[in-house]
């Protein structure tokens, strides 16, 4: 039977010493669980060490840790797998000459521990999803008999609703740790959820309130380490991005953040130039080069650009000049892409992978993005009219019978 | 080995060394590029934030841009266009439908994207395709002395997946490896594997900052004498905004970040000057001191004198 050095982290705050490490052999096999190798050492070796669980089957949430160095539910992380992450992202790599592999439990990150391998959810994670109104706000009025869903509405949410709130993702948001009061993958996942569910009546409200936040929708970094920390696959950081696309795209919330003035910025800097041309970037992110906002920036930027102007990092032509154009047929494809009567979303997480015997179905998302609220009669059908060209609107079809197809044959 | 490449917009505009250094590097590698010259930008995930298949449709663009070349694949030198079009080929590679469907658009220009593009990062490209045997029995001059910090950035190492990581390909060490192979010191700090901040620089600059500021600053604490990356938009933060950083987290960091084709470039008997690295908004002195003991054959005293002082 294969031996571990299972290594706990040890720390108690009450006790005023230092946190420690304390380290058991254990032999068991490698498909046993991180947590049934910890309950061992509890149970037989030390009955002092604090962890958290319930379930044992990846379903409570409770005992949400870091294993060699990555975050994870003990219960559902096979001891020959942590062992094996040596040389993984963010993982201890292994030691030379440790007889039995290490494995190294800690407690999740970003949340204050309260004894061992026990953090304090309530202090940040629950704290979070508090804040992003985690229910359903009934549209007016409430029908006498069940509220009727799209189908495809319903396996959108399908994902962020996996959500378990172990809290790993929150551990490893790499934009909380410089800035703790981000709201956070877990919470803006949940967010999405009522976001995506056609029954909720504050969409507008909520995309507002959360773009406006200036730690909440674009205060995220783009670090994917939430996606890779989820035990669940519900992808926090795609559901951010996906309320940044309803945020700027449908309900075109210009928020006091620049998220919204960046990203147009960027778009539109691209369909120009065909390749980024970092110079407009930075003052069109805050509303032109003579916006109020844009000066300070432009003005605190000078020492910089000056330096890179004597060393030739930058060129007066690259700095003020357009050295490139975009392509006709660059501007082509914004065309007729923007043009489209909805967008398309395809999410991987619920059409599943071609080629991948145990795919499990499912359909190309068609988010019908303006139809959608359209459909609800809401009147935050902002730029509705714009965007469905009736021409187009065969085009949205054409795919989504398409999609039909696929839906077939994948399972 | 002839390659379809594709450098990416930072690296023709407010990095040009990192072209730059590419272009003179890929001749003593025994690389050909065949550069994309007419490709568009990879969106950075910003394009794919606001309309999904528009990112897809220039991604898929760039990539039948690539097939029409008689390159083995196609080979960026940043990091964030890696993991924006390895994201976008997911979902094209995924499914026939929304394939042909983004493929409907490039008809217009005679392109069209077949599935299973192999697209690798020079970082990849180094170990995979030249092997890091060859890349030794090519260095000239040894980065002996030299402690290097890998900053991989996020792009290129998650999700691990989508990347191809497994232990297999541990492309999540590949930076190490790459910097041992050249005959330097691999740093250990808490930033290897963390967000440069670049991506809200515009939202949240303090928040921003205070990332670049932190890694720079635990990189210092190591003893690095620069810090190497696989990422243009990392560079930026990391270096044209080392200073405002410095203010941010309070403490003086003045630590230089190379791009990697330089890092190779040096070992591979290259000048820093001729590799851009007086570009750089941080000077490398330290490296430019190392480069300049190496060449006059005292070495180990340059760099060693300055950390002590």
């Amino acid at each position: 039977m294969p031996a571990y050095t299972l290594r706990i982290r040890r720390f108690d705050p009450q006790s005023g010493e230092a946190p420690h490490w304390d380290e058991h052999t254990v032999e068991m096999p490698e498909t046993q669980s991180v947590l049934d190798a910890i309950l061992k050492v509890r149970d037989e070796v030390d009955g002092s060490v604090g962890i958290r669980c319930s379930c044992q089957q990846a379903i409570c949430g409770s005992c949400g840790v870091r294993m060699n160095g990555k975050p994870g539910l003990a219960c559902n992380t096979h001891l020959g797998e942590a062992a094996e992450r040596g040389h993984g992202v963010g993982w201890n790599p292994p030691e030379e000459g440790q007889v039995a592999p290490v494995i190294a439990v800690e407690p999740m990150g970003n949340m204050p521990v309260i004894r061992d391998l026990i953090v304090d959810m309530d202090a940040v994670h629950w704290k979070k999803i508090r804040r992003v109104t985690p229910w359903l706000v009934n549209q007016q009025p409430v029908p006498e008999r069940e509220y009727i869903v799209p189908h495809e509405n319903m396996v959108d949410v399908t994902q962020t609703m996996a959500c378990i709130q172990c809290g790993a993702c929150v551990s490893d948001c790499l934009a909380m740790e410089v800035d703790p009061l981000f709201v956070g993958p877990a919470a803006l996942a949940k967010a999405y959820r009522f976001v995506g569910d056609p029954r909720d009546a504050q969409h507008r409200e909520r995309l507002q309130d959360l773009a406006e936040d200036e730690h909440g929708i674009y205060d995220c970094t783009h670090c994917f380490n939430c996606i890779d920390a989820c035990p669940k696959g519900v992808d926090p950081m795609s559901q951010i991005m996906r309320l940044r696309r309803r945020a700027g795209s449908d309900y075109e919330i210009e928020d006091r953040n620049n998220g919204y003035r960046h990203e147009h910025a960027f778009v539109n800097n691209i369909r120009r130039n065909g390749l980024l041309h970092e110079a407009d970037l930075l003052p069109d992110s805050y509303g032109g080069k003579f916006n109020p906002r844009a000066v300070p920036e432009l003005i605190g930027a000078l020492p910089t650009a000056m330096t890179a102007l004597r060393r030739g990092k930058m060129t007066p032509k690259t700095a003020l000049g357009h050295p490139h154009k975009a392509p006709a047929e660059v501007k082509r494809i914004f065309e007729k892409v923007e043009g489209r009567s909805g967008r398309v979303e395809l999410n991987l997480y619920v059409t599943g992978y071609e080629d991948e015997p145990e795919a499990t179905g499912g359909g190309q998302r068609e988010t019908a993005t303006a139809a959608e609220p359209n459909a609800q009669g809401r009147p935050e059908s902002v730029g509705a009219g714009e965007r469905q060209p009736a021409a187009e609107s065969l085009d949205a079809d054409a795919v989504a019978s398409e999609t039909g197809t696929t839906e077939g044959e994948t399972r | 080995m002839r390659v379809a490449y594709w450098p990416g917009c930072v690296s023709r505009g407010f990095t040009p060394e990192l072209h730059g250094s590419m272009a003179k590097v890929a001749p003593l590698l025994d690389i050909e590029l065949i550069e994309l010259d007419r490709a568009a930008c990879c969106g950075a995930g910003v394009i794919a934030e606001h309309n999904q298949e528009l990112a897809d449709t220039l991604n898929a663009r760039t990539f039948a841009l690539a097939q029409r070349t008689d390159g083995e694949l196609m080979m960026n030198i940043c990091s964030t266009c890696q993991g924006a079009q390895s994201e976008c080929q997911e979902r094209l590679d995924a499914n026939t439908e929304y394939r042909e469907r983004v493929n409907q658009n490039l008809a217009d220009e005679g392109l069209r994207y077949e599935k299973g593009l192999t697209n690798k990062n020079f970082l990849w490209l180094l170990v995979e395709e030249i092997g890091l045997e060859a890349l030794r029995a090519r260095v000239k001059r040894p980065l002996s002395n030299l402690r290097v910090g890998p900053f991989y950035g996020c792009y290129i190492v998650r999700p691990v997946d989508r990347l191809g990581i497994d232990s297999e390909r541990p492309r999540d060490r590949y930076l190490h490896w790459v910097i041992e192979a050249l005959g330097g010191t691999v740093i250990d700090y808490a930033g290897v594997y963390k967000c440069c901040g670049f991506p809200i620089i515009t939202m949240n600059k303090q928040a921003s900052l205070a990332q670049a500021g932190r890694h720079l600053g635990d990189a210092l604490d190591a003893q690095a004498d620069c810090l190497v990356v696989p990422c243009p938009l990392c560079h930026l933060n990391l270096d044209m905004q080392q200073p405002g950083a410095a203010k941010v987290v309070g403490r003086d960091l003045g630590m230089p970040v190379l791009h990697l084709p330089q890092l190779v470039g040096l070992a591979l008997g290259l000048s820093p000057k001729e590799l851009g690295m007086t570009k750089h908004i941080v000077k490398p002195t330290s490296v430019i001191d190392w480069s300049t003991a190496v060449v006059a054959g005292t070495d180990d005293t340059a760099v060693g004198a300055r950390r002590v002082a």
